[in-house]
């Protein structure tokens, strides 16, 4: 017993054993991917995207942070006290009408978790990652988000030592909000690229 | 699941999950697997939630007696391993084959 103890000791270490234990037990047909999603996504909201979309909403709503925030996204965001524990990057990309940015990790899953939260699954797929720089055009509308031929779609891809954060545009009719009613509207989505953000209901 | 948050979040202090503000926090998206694979092998009635957290606190106790400096998380894979191949699972033989076959792979592995 406490080999095995002793046996996980390094954080990379450990890292592997999760995937070990997650691939065996399901191709033993115990668990599989979809249930362990669910359970982590119902988890998620703890750790969620929220912190981005804080990060979102203090640059529409403070425009000296955004210009902090677009030239040095990983300085801008350790302000509002979040950051990546390992040390990457963060790069900001400011969509606007006329260019649209998506982000993407065709190697495997580089995410900016520590301001979006956990990566979905579709962001993992062999599929998302290998279209959406031939085609981005397609896989977003995959997504339902049709940009006309005039926007520009320029598609990032993360490694371990740099990742990058979609500032979306800020949805028109929400000149009035406060920055806590501005954070509620940001979606996980958006700041991937492959959404818009809805104008609130009036 | 209602029953199972509730045992989650009363978990006591020794082997309390790290939280921030209330809020969970994982360390890296590693860390958040190794907490759903705990927590859906239990949804699946594989094991009850105090059988794992007893496992733990086991883990905890032993390492902060030898001045293991191992993180929580990598505190609960050991745990959880530990429970697997108690409860006939998966082997340990099984495990550690998986597990260096990865290791032989970690450099095609960007960093996540």
């Amino acid at each position: 017993m406490n080999n095995s103890r002793e046996a996980v000791q390094t954080e990379t270490d450990a890292a592997l054993r999760t995937r070990a234990l997650e691939s065996l037990l399901i191709e033993k047909g115990l668990l599989t991917t979809e249930i362990i999603d669910e359970v982590v996504q119902q988890y998620e909201q703890d750790v969620g995207p929220l912190n981005g979309a804080k990060v979102v909403a203090r640059a529409w709503s403070d425009s000296d942070y955004k210009r902090r925030l677009l030239e040095d996204g990983t300085a801008a965001i350790a302000e509002l006290g979040f950051g990546d524990a390992h040390g990457s990057k963060i790069v900001v990309l400011e969509n606007t009408a006329s260019v649209h940015h998506v982000v993407v990790c065709t190697l495997c899953s580089c995410y900016p978790w520590s301001v979006l939260g956990l990566p979905p699954s579709w962001y993992k797929s062999y599929a998302y990652r290998s279209r959406v720089v031939r085609e981005p055009r397609a896989v977003l509308r995959e997504f339902d988000l049709e940009l006309p031929d005039s926007v520009e779609i320029r598609v990032w891809d993360s490694n371990s030592d740099l990742r990058y954060m979609v500032l979306p545009e800020r949805p028109a009719g929400t000149e009035d909000h406060s920055e806590e009613q501005l954070v509620a509207l940001v979606t996980r989505d958006s700041m991937i690229g492959v959404a818009k953000i809805e104008a609130p209901a009036k | 699941m209602q029953q199972a948050d509730r045992q989650i979040s009363t978990m006591e202090a020794q082997i309390a999950l790290p939280r921030e503000n209330g809020e969970l926090i994982f360390q890296a998206p590693w860390e958040a697997r190794a907490f759903g694979l705990a927590v859906a092998l239990n949804q699946q009635d594989l094991y009850k939630w105090r059988e794992f957290s007893a496992e733990l606190a086991a883990t905890i106790a032993a390492a902060d007696q030898n001045d293991d400096p191992s993180s929580y998380y990598t505190r609960w894979v050991s745990s959880l391993e530990e429970l697997i191949i108690t409860k006939g699972l998966l082997s340990r033989e099984q495990l550690d084959a998986k597990t260096a076959e990865y290791a032989a792979n970690i450099d095609d592995d960007h960093g996540h």
